[in-house]
């Protein structure tokens, strides 16, 4: 078991190195950062000694090798747009970010596996046919379209909700959270809605197939046969049956919901890392998307060596499989 | 199979959420009446007054330092901090500025021509992004403590034109701090100036979190009659049709930036006031006018052709694009300055309607009977609708034979390629700071040298308009200089080095009752607003 996840946390900085030399290498096409730096009256000199000062004039190599240096260290440098250390920035933004994918991966899971559920106990039911054909909206309407008309009917036509930001914020040590107003829990009804509404009906038609499934097995009607309750055979039997790719799947559409949330979040000026991260790519402030791309990086690297753990957890097969492999 | 019924549990769940999302529906609370809330599209990049020359920090940073000098609205120098301004007498290379008495800095420091000779030093300093505008300061001396010098390196009768975004700081302050120089990304450290100000304008800061919220509260000290407006909240709001909403569901009270595609819904929306005018910024194509091989035809250049240069006036449809890609929200024009700029002429400006028959004839008359073909390089996040005119001028270009490549890319890919000569047929668009053509001549026409002609990438060269250029920069009979603009301006369009499409216009949107003028530099001041 220790000898495994050793083995997964090197796998884990190999894939954390590789994505930090690709995402370097691709800065070199985003544009150059001295253009948007300087205004249009700098002269050729002086935007050869800015590009100097910056270090953009060494190797790629060189470059990425003084970052990781400074990155090992927890020293991402400081941001050319907004001239604040790189990490302050992040730091600053990050809860924001985790407030809104929690919100809306919390949101996504409780109503994706009910609906779900419902929508497989009740195959032929009205309710079900509108609940299967409105979720086709979540997955074909672009997030952007969907923030776009939350905005239009709650914020602009009944203007029960707010239209961008996050209200107030209440400081707790480093965390600025939005959870603790009523303004900042208004404002994230909206922007946690358009996050999850994709992930919910993915997990919800996830469920209902699995559910299917697991259904027809002999067991379910050996449960049914015995007497048990319907509860206890749709919750205690067929529902756990049908969780573990569930869990794998929400657990990748929680990193996708932190790294995918910058949409959302420029849509309703909602301050976290993604709009953080939309602005630097236009800025081609490199100290910033480095950062971030690590970060993010870091994340998908976590969830999944988590959601390993998981199995190995939740699935006694797994188990007896390695043991039997070892021998 | 017996029916299961999980149904009362969904209801509750669904009772319970419709029933929080009203409750959470947040009582929309009118802004106090002296409260200005006020969105546009970016932020304030920083707080320190010399390191970013940027439309939005400078405009944000106006509100909480002062100028020597202010644009007004007519585009005109309005005195601030300095009353008088004079080319001393006896040497032509030295600027008197007389400066106001009686002005305190927000932390209670009078304001002296010490101050003005400390940010002298600073925003001449190796890591100002202002220093191209102060190239010719040789040093600056307080005479007594309302009287200042500004030394030139020769004589440079329009530079107090430059001193429309040069804040005066507290030397007692920048020293206290150790911030005498803006900052330095080499260093790696954030400078004290990024976060905190000492300014001596009308409005103080009381807090800032960037990119998402600034407020501003007024300073009860400041030597101007007090504004009306006592507190701005300024809020960055990037999607165009989120800054649209929020001004419609009242959550803020003014927009700087509104798309031109909700400018007439916004006109006809009761209750809202939407105010336009013209910007500082001309839209224009260039051509590599004088190599003999293009990037994207190597061998050749037809742009080398008057007739070629001609033809492609002739095919621009100047009406078509105001009509159709701006929404009638551009001023067209042939003259590469804008109206209120030193050196404009009207004559020069008038543009012909298009002709295809000549233009082709033009054409077979260089010897492209058949068109040819060639890369069009454009921004796309950088003007208005920028591609959209690119995309309108390839196929004008077309009807003629002309088989146009349309290349667009960011402004960061853009404008190095434009320096670095690597593009020969672009889209550009050039805002005049000071107001007047020398400006636009030192970047845009004057052949390549240190210092000037960074952005011809026309490849112009002619020695004669180059010495007249320099002429400009040290003339002080102000009627010889406006007579030699005119030369200039007239060689420019004989040649024509521009292809000028039109400039650019501005629309602001406010709630009614908040009166806000269309500002040239798009520099509104919230300080000159009026509620009615």
């Amino acid at each position: 078991m220790i000898a495994y996840i050793l083995r997964r946390i090197a796998q884990s900085v190999l894939v954390m190195l590789v994505v930090a030399l690709v995402s370097f290498s691709l800065f070199r096409f985003v544009g150059d950062p001295v253009a948007t730096m300087m205004g249009q009256e700098a002269s050729q000199a002086d935007r050869v000694a800015l590009r100097e000062r910056l270090g953009l004039n060494d190797p790629v190599v060189v470059q990425f090798a003084v970052f990781i240096g400074r990155a090992a260290t927890g020293d991402f440098g400081i941001s050319y747009r907004l001239q604040q250390p790189v990490m302050e920035l992040i730091l600053s933004r990050l809860p924001a970010t985790l407030e809104l994918a929690l919100i809306s991966g919390v949101l996504a899971f409780v109503l994706g596996v009910s609906l779900g559920v419902y929508t497989a106990l009740n195959r032929r039911g009205w309710l079900s046919a509108a609940i299967m054909s409105t979720s086709l909206i979540g997955v074909s309407l672009p997030t952007f379209l969907i923030g776009v008309l939350l905005i239009w009917v709650f914020a602009v036509e009944l203007q029960w909700l707010p239209s961008f930001g996050r209200g107030e914020v209440v400081t707790i040590g480093f965390w600025r959270t939005g959870l603790l107003t009523e303004s900042g829990r208004a404002s994230l009804v909206l922007p946690s809605i358009t996050l999850g509404l994709y992930q919910m009906t993915l997990i919800m038609r996830l469920v209902r197939a699995e559910m299917l499934e697991v259904l027809r097995t002999d067991y379910i009607k050996f449960a049914r046969a015995r007497g048990l309750p319907n509860r206890a055979v749709h919750f205690g039997h067929a529902l756990k049956n049908t969780m573990v790719p569930v869990i794998t799947i929400t657990g990748l559409q929680l990193g996708s919901i932190i790294a995918f949330a910058i949409i959302t979040e420029t849509v309703f000026q909602w301050p976290g890392v993604g709009a953080l991260f939309i602005n630097s790519v236009q800025f081609v402030d490199i100290p910033v998307m480095a950062a971030y791309l690590m970060l993010i990086a870091l994340i998908f690297v976590v969830i999944n060596l988590v959601v390993d753990l998981l199995y190995y957890a939740v699935d006694p097969r797994l188990r007896v499989d390695r043991a039997n492999a070892r021998h | 199979m017996t029916k299961h019924t999980p149904s009362a549990g969904f209801r509750r769940l669904f009772a319970s959420l419709m029933l929080s999302a009203a409750t959470l529906g947040v009582a929309m609370t009118a802004a106090d009446a002296n409260t200005l809330r006020w969105a546009r599209v970016g932020d304030a990049l920083t707080l320190d007054p010399h390191s970013a020359n940027e439309g939005p920090t400078s405009t944000l940073l106006h509100h909480i330092y002062e100028t020597l000098v202010s644009r007004g609205l007519d585009g005109s120098l309005q005195p601030r901090l300095a009353t008088e301004w004079s080319i001393h007498p006896d040497d032509p290379a030295v600027w008197v500025f007389k400066l106001r008495d009686g002005v305190k800095f927000h932390d209670g420091a009078d304001f002296t021509a010490e101050d003005v000779v400390a940010s002298v030093t600073r925003v001449t300093a190796e890591t100002s992004d202002f220093k191209g505008l102060h190239t010719s300061v040789a040093g600056a001396e307080a005479v007594d403590d309302y009287t200042v010098h500004i030394k030139m390196k020769g004589p440079t009768p329009l530079y107090v034109q430059n001193l429309t975004n040069f804040f005066i700081m507290d030397k007692g302050w920048i020293e206290a701090n150790g911030v005498q120089a803006p900052q330095d990304f080499k260093a790696g450290e954030e400078k004290f100036t990024v976060r905190n100000t000492n300014g001596t304008g009308p409005y103080m800061l009381e807090s800032r979190d960037p990119e998402v919220k600034t407020v501003l509260k007024v300073n009860a000290g400041h030597w101007a009659p007090a504004p009306q407006v006592t507190e701005i909240i300024y809020t960055p709001i990037k999607e165009a049709a989120t800054r649209v909403a929020a001004l419609l569901s009242g959550e803020v009270d003014f927009v700087q930036d509104v798309p031109v595609q909700d400018i007439e819904r916004l006109s006809n929306t009761p209750g809202v006031k939407v105010t336009t005018g013209p910007e500082n910024r001309t839209i224009f194509f260039s051509y590599d006018m004088t190599s003999d091989s293009l990037v994207s035809l190597p061998g050749d250049n037809p742009f080398k052709k008057p007739q070629v240069r001609e033809a492609l006036a002739l095919t621009l449809d100047r009406d078509a694009i105001r009509q159709v890609v701006m929404r009638g929200q551009s001023v067209p024009g042939a003259l590469n300055a804008p109206p209120f700029v030193n050196g404009y002429d009207a004559a020069m400006d008038a543009y012909g309607k298009p002709d295809l028959d000549r233009a082709k004839a033009l054409l077979a008359e260089a010897g492209y009977a058949n068109g040819f073909s060639v890369d069009l390089h454009c921004p796309n996040d950088r003007y208005i609708n920028d591609e959209a005119i690119c995309q309108a001028f390839v196929g004008m270009m077309g009807r003629i034979g002309i088989k146009a490549n349309l290349v667009s890319q960011s402004r960061t890919i853009h404008f190095p390629a434009i320096q670095n000569r690597q593009v020969d047929f672009y889209l550009l668009g050039w805002g005049v700071p000071t107001f007047d053509s020398q400006y636009v001549f030192d970047f845009l026409v004057h052949s390549l040298e240190e210092g000037r002609g960074g952005w011809n990438g026309s490849r112009y060269q002619n020695p004669e308009v180059d010495a007249m250029i320099k002429s400009l920069a040290t003339e002080t009979d102000l009627a010889k200089r406006d007579a030699t603009i005119a030369d200039i301006w007239k060689k420019v369009q004989e040649d024509r080095v521009f292809l000028m499409v039109h400039n650019q216009a501005l629309a602001y949107a406010a709630k009614d009752g908040i009166d806000i003028a269309v500002h040239p530099e798009n520099q509104p001041h919230m300080a000159n607003v009026a509620f009615k």
